[in-house]
């Protein structure tokens, strides 16, 4: 896959005067008490990349789990596009456009590839009730899907089983899968992890690429990954936001610096971003 | 054996034109075995092994395919069984193949109305409330006049089909439930490769996921809960023809058991695993029934299928496949 030429983080923050395509107000979650997501507010411009990072348990899978309505909010409003999805079911936030992906690589393991692509394009044909149809029925989607194959580079693995593919392949079919569908939100949770040195190279450019003209809000560890794609960032700790800005003012930020990044020392990334800017 | 796993790569082959694949041998083959059997074999003890291997290949479309585990499908082969054998004792002369479809509409009604209260529960919720329900019907069946409660119905007339075949007679008989039989288990085959088929393994895979691709899961597994139900209705409608008896055994727990031990004992989520389970499952029932060990017909069943569950737990047909996958990967080597 030839890489585009690595590029900074775009530089679109000062258009934030429109409207967020996604927004939460005083977003909360109690489980038997204990607040995981407390009144948090947050604002996705249409357009950006924006990472949700914070420590371990701090309630990003929530804020998720929230947003995608597979849990129901205690608290709060979810709002896309100015409209309140906070009472929608799950099905039909993700045919709204916004999509989302797992913590843990989440495939279909016993279907093919293809096949695992396959049933995202199926949906829209209207024929996914029709039990006396063949299977055959579905074929003039393979190509659509074998393109979107090619793009994450599984062209050749399409007739494969999916659980025979290592790790960091199954989360490119997983972005795959997620683009046919041709999502305006991707909500992807650590869409790098688990993976080694080279898969994250190409997760990165992968996610830069899909990301032209859709808006992503990625869970994300890596700090390399996030200076390197984001141009917001929101820090989570103990299910309150701690702040939020471009990489270089929340990296600079001290209360983040100690719930955060404690002895991961910002520098050496923050050098990398200026390396690579 | 190499066919069988044909089964796995013609659903995968997707594009791949249509040609006679080992697989398809394989159908023909059975097919033939099954229109020559009557005539070397006993038909009713066949009958017996065809419409439990309609009911295991039932649940299976559940288990196997969808991930629900349903422990409560009696309840369906009962209602079957029921109405197909109250209408054709009440009203005689009533075509028995009219008596069969209004036993699996029956069982189609109740599917949907136990589907709709247990399809949102997951897991072992799902298995408890399908019990519970199936018990209220074994309840239900007990007290309600048209089924005799304890004694059931006696002597359903077979009647004749369309007027012209004499279905007291266990050969013609024998071919029509044939007939019954590969029709459902045609359907079987083409609801799990289908494109509604293609979803349901999605589920099963990962419901979650599938829920974000923006399927509403509980819809697409209400479906095929209702076309499991209707499938068991089926069975247990023609069981009724075969017998000429409707009785409250079909109702019990035990036969929702039973039927699970057969699916598990063929290789759950394969299409020829019920056959091969119910077919051992009678087989085995009528060799010991005979025998010596006659009251120990359950223990042993009991025994086999726990030595079965610990040493291949994929089933007859699962560890074929499974060997036969093995050995292929060798040989691309
Ligand atoms: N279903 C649940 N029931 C009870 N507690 C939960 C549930 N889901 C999450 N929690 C708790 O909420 C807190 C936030 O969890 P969450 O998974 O959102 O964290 P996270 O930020 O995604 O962490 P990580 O970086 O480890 O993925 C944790 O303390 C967790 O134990
Ligand atoms: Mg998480």
């Amino acid at each position: 896959m030839p890489s585009p030429p690595i590029q900074g983080p775009r530089a679109s923050g000062g258009a934030s005067a429109t409207a967020p395509i996604l927004e939460t107000r005083g977003l909360s979650k109690d489980f038997r008490g204990f607040t995981a997501v407390d009144d948090v507010n947050l604002q996705v411009q249409e357009g950006h990349i924006h990472a949700l990072i914070g420590p371990n348990g701090a309630g990003k899978t929530t804020v998720f789990n929230l947003l995608t309505r597979f849990l129901p909010a205690t608290r709060g409003e979810i709002l896309y596009r100015g409209k309140s999805i906070t009472r929608m079911k799950s099905h039909e936030i993700a045919r709204l456009g916004l999509v989302r992906s797992f913590q843990i690589s989440a495939v279909f393991s016993q279907m093919t590839v293809l096949e695992n692509v396959r049933v995202a394009l199926q949906r829209p044909q209207g024929t996914s009730f029709h039990f006396w149809k063949p299977e055959r029925s579905l074929d003039s989607l393979n190509e659509q899907a074998l393109h979107l194959l090619e793009q994450v580079g599984l062209r050749d693995d399409a007739h494969r089983v999916t659980a025979s593919l290592p790790y960091g392949r199954k989360r490119a079919l997983e972005l795959a899968t997620t683009l046919a569908l041709e999502p305006t939100v991707m909500l992807l949770d650590e869409p790098t992890q688990g993976m080694g040195a080279e898969d994250v190279d190409r997760v990165v450019e992968l996610i830069r690429v899909a990301a032209r003209g859709r808006t992503v809000l990625m869970v994300e560890h890596n700090l390399s990954v996030v200076s390197r794609l984001c141009d917001r960032i929101s820090v989570l700790a103990r299910g309150r936001v701690l702040a939020e800005g471009d990489y270089a003012s929340v990296s600079a930020n001290p209360e983040v610096r100690e719930a955060y990044l404690g002895s991961e020392a910002p520098e050496s990334t923050a050098d990398e971003h200026k390396e690579v800017s | 054996m190499a066919v069988l796993q044909q089964d796995h790569q013609a659903a995968r082959a997707g594009s791949a034109p249509r040609r006679i694949t080992p697989l398809g041998v394989l159908y023909l083959v059975l097919f033939l075995l099954g229109l020559l059997a009557p005539w070397v074999a006993y038909p009713v003890f066949l009958m017996k092994i065809l419409c439990f291997a309609l009911f295991a290949s039932a649940f299976n479309l559940l288990l196997g395919f969808v991930g629900l585990l349903s422990f409560g499908h009696a309840a369906f082969l009962a209602t079957g069984a029921y109405i197909t054998g109250f209408l054709l004792a009440e009203y005689p002369g009533l075509s028995p193949a009219l008596g069969i479809v209004a036993g699996t509409l029956g069982a189609v009604v109740l599917g949907t109305l136990f589907g709709a209260l247990a399809i949102r529960r997951q897991g072992i919720y799902f298995a408890m409330i399908t019990l519970a329900l199936a018990q209220m019907m074994f309840f239900f069946f007990i007290q309600a006049p048209f089924t005799h409660g304890e004694d059931g119905l006696h002597g359903v007339p077979r009647g004749e089909l369309f007027g012209v075949f004499d279905l007291a007679n266990n050969h013609t008989l024998y071919y029509f439930v044939f007939a019954i039989f590969v029709a459902a288990f045609a359907l079987i085959r083409r609801v799990v490769h289908s494109p509604f088929g293609q979803v349901l393994k999605a589920i099963r895979e990962n419901e979650p996921r599938a829920i974000s691709l923006g399927y509403h899961t509980d819809a697409y597994k209400l479906v095929a809960f209702v076309l499991s139900a209707g499938l068991a209705g089926l069975a247990g409608a023609t069981k009724t023809l075969v017998f000429q008896l409707a009785s409250l055994g079909d109702a019990s727990w035990h036969m929702s058991g039973e039927v699970i031990l057969m699916t598990l004992l063929g290789g759950v989520g394969t299409l020829l695993g019920p056959l091969v389970g119910s077919g051992l499952v009678i087989g085995l029932q009528h060799q010991l029934a005979q025998s010596a060990l006659g009251d120990w017909v359950s223990v042993i069943l009991g025994a086999i299928f726990v030595v079965c569950v610990l040493s291949f737990r994929s089933g007859i047909i699962g560890e074929c496949q499974r060997w036969i996958a093995r050995r292929q990967q060798r040989e691309d080597k």
